[in-house]
């Protein structure tokens, strides 16, 4: 198909809301835009991973602990199945991987904030996994078709993610005075970061227009952000915890949420590598990656000698 | 009730959550010798888990940390499940046993305790307790005492998944480079010492006759199926002394107790508080 016949096949999928596959023919930003959110979407699987790693092994009871491993070595498998995803448009995984140890890629901001007491495996669960929620369920629909599948199967497990992180909180929080407290604390240092999960504010977000054209994203930044924090505001009133924000509110006009003003430059520098944990997140990587170069290579010649002894 | 609802049917795989209830309202309950056996197969489970817990996000590959953390799910539930039917013998919970007893009064074999090493010192180590604990299991289908059983079948069937993936990966490392040959054959020499432990019998297990399982009887099996795959690898079982054990009489490695520490720790920062 040339290009004319294949951009005219193209707009044609997108002005009836259609799936584009693998085989069909796309415009060269389509792919590219494409594989740089599917293949950051990965890389934040994958480093998100850490923080709540970091607490498997000191995990205060067995259920606890056999819930959170479920549960980290779940972001594993979402990991693998958005890389596949973004392989279908022509990118290798280990390319992708190359540039996110290289420091090359970019992942979710809020995965370089350190968690440090058991409750933040609550408010994790709860506040960053739900946001993924809110911004994962529209892209079940994204135009383009492993993606919308991979995030369908993603999303199944999202709502058992959200839901254990929001037990943790209520058990902590109907627990001692020291436990609530710590629950507390944990939300407040985390619901800044979740609000940011959605992008930078509308008016401040160029590539989203094009998206919202081409069939990947279904809402803006602020309209996911809004919803949000309306779901929040209800379910924190059941953990009989705050929000760090005294300026929620429903607009009846809007019939919209608002929130209290964000700070967009602690955002911008941790999006540059001025996060507290934004080193430490990637020499993980890098070291997790390096140290098993000689197994993977091991698991490669192996499995050459095996094809090799099957064709003589 | 009839009896056939309440009895307990290898068939019928038991949550942990489900062992607790039965221990709590006295349809389950061991003797003091069936619990302390029990804490030998639930500690050996719940110390590899922990071990196995720390490579989750440092693994080989994207399919490492979720095989790896299969695998130490798998040995967590069979953990929960032994430690909760041990702890009805003595009124305590699963956390009661593995959060609040020090480091004499653990049950784990050495081999179990051996830190992760490198990744082929993590499969060595994975295969021989995943062999031991199969054929374990395997026996322990027949046992008398009708809970132990229950608790086997379900545990049979996952270890036999553990045994193909170590043993897979045992070929691969010994047939794969010249630095994996090299590798693997350094993390063989590190763990067969603490071998001979697992297959050492005790007299608990005279104490227990029909529902414990024999270890130098499994010894036989152990050696002609993992023999099989080593020599398939082309690996030769070395020569190494082996190390003193000790660990189903409360002596263990130096390393317990730095994992104990880490385990424990937030745990006993709140004693009695509920997660
Ligand atoms: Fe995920
Ligand atoms: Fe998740």
């Amino acid at each position: 198909m040339d290009d004319t016949a294949g951009q005219a096949n193209f707009d044609a999928l997108m002005a009836a809301d259609s799936r584009v596959e693998p085989r069909d023919w796309m415009p060269e930003a389509y792919r590219r835009t494409l594989v740089r959110q599917i293949s950051q979407h990965a890389h934040s699987e994958i480093i998100g991973m850490q923080p709540e790693a970091n607490w498997i092994t000191r995990a205060p009871s067995l259920r606890r602990k056999a819930i959170l491993m479920a549960k980290v070595q779940d972001e594993a498998g979402h990991g693998l199945y958005l890389y596949s995803a973004a392989e279908t448009l022509g990118t290798p995984r280990d390319e992708m991987m190359e540039a996110l140890i290289a420091g090359k890629a970019r992942y979710s901001s809020i995965f370089n904030y350190p968690a440090v007491s058991w409750a933040d495996m609550g408010a994790i669960g709860w506040l960053v996994d739900g946001a993924a929620i809110c911004n994962q369920v529209p892209l079940c629909r994204a135009s383009y078709g492993p993606y919308a599948r991979a995030m369908v199967r993603i999303c199944k497990e999202e709502s058992f993610h959200q839901r254990q992180g929001f037990e943790i909180l209520l058990e902590l929080s109907r627990g001692s005075a020291v436990q609530k407290q710590m629950a507390q604390d944990a939300v407040n240092r985390w619901y800044a970061p979740s609000l940011m999960m959605f992008g930078p504010p509308d008016d401040d977000s160029p590539n989203s227009l094009q998206s919202m054209a081409w069939n990947i994203k279904r809402f803006s930044n602020d309209e996911l952000r809004s919803r949000f924090v309306g779901m929040m505001v209800e379910q924190v009133e059941v953990l009989g915890l705050t929000l760090p924000d005294d300026q929620i509110r429903f607009n009846e006009e809007t019939k919209k949420w608002e929130h209290g003003p964000l700070d967009w430059n602690e955002f911008k520098d941790v999006l540059a590598g001025h996060g507290p944990c934004n080193a430490q997140r990637l020499e993980r990587r890098r070291s997790a990656h390096d140290d098993g170069a000689w197994v993977r290579e091991a698991a490669a010649a192996y499995a050459a000698k095996q094809q090799a002894a099957v064709a003589a | 009730m009839s009896e056939s609802a309440t009895r307990i049917t290898p068939g019928n795989a038991l949550r942990p959550e489900d062992i607790a209830d039965r221990v709590h309202d006295g349809t389950a309950k061991p003797s003091d010798e069936v619990a302390e056996y029990a804490l030998w197969l639930g500690d050996d489970a719940l110390i590899l888990a922990q071990r196995l817990g720390h490579w989750i996000s440092r693994a080989p590959e994207l399919e490492e940390d979720v095989a790896l953390g299969n695998i130490a799910l798998d040995q967590l539930g069979h953990a929960r499940s032994f430690l909760s039917y041990a702890g009805g013998a003595w009124g305590k919970s699963e956390d009661d046993l593995a959060y609040f007893r020090d480091e004499p009064q653990f049950r784990s074999a050495h081999l179990v305790e051996q830190p992760n090493g490198d990744f082929a010192v993590t499969i060595a180590r994975q295969f021989v307790l995943s062999h031991y604990q199969f054929e374990l299991y395997r026996r322990l289908l027949d046992s008398a005492d009708p809970m132990l059983a229950a608790i086997a079948a379900k545990a049979v069937k996952e270890v036999d998944y553990h045994r193909d993936h170590s043993s897979q990966w045992m070929l691969r490392l010994a047939l794969g480079t010249d630095e994996s040959r090299r590798r693997v054959e350094a993390a063989v020499k590190l763990i067969w010492p603490y071998l001979a432990e697992l297959f050492e019998d005790h007299p608990l297990v005279d104490a227990l006759p029909g529902i414990a399982v024999r270890p130098s009887e499994l010894r036989p099996a152990f050696d002609a199926v993992t023999g099989a795959v080593l020599a398939e690898a082309q690996l030769e079982i070395p020569s190494v002394p082996s190390a003193s054990g000790g660990g189903r009489n409360g002596r263990h490695s130096e390393h317990l107790g730095y994992l104990l520490a880490e385990m424990q720790v937030l745990a006993r920062q709140h004693p009695g508080a509920s997660w």
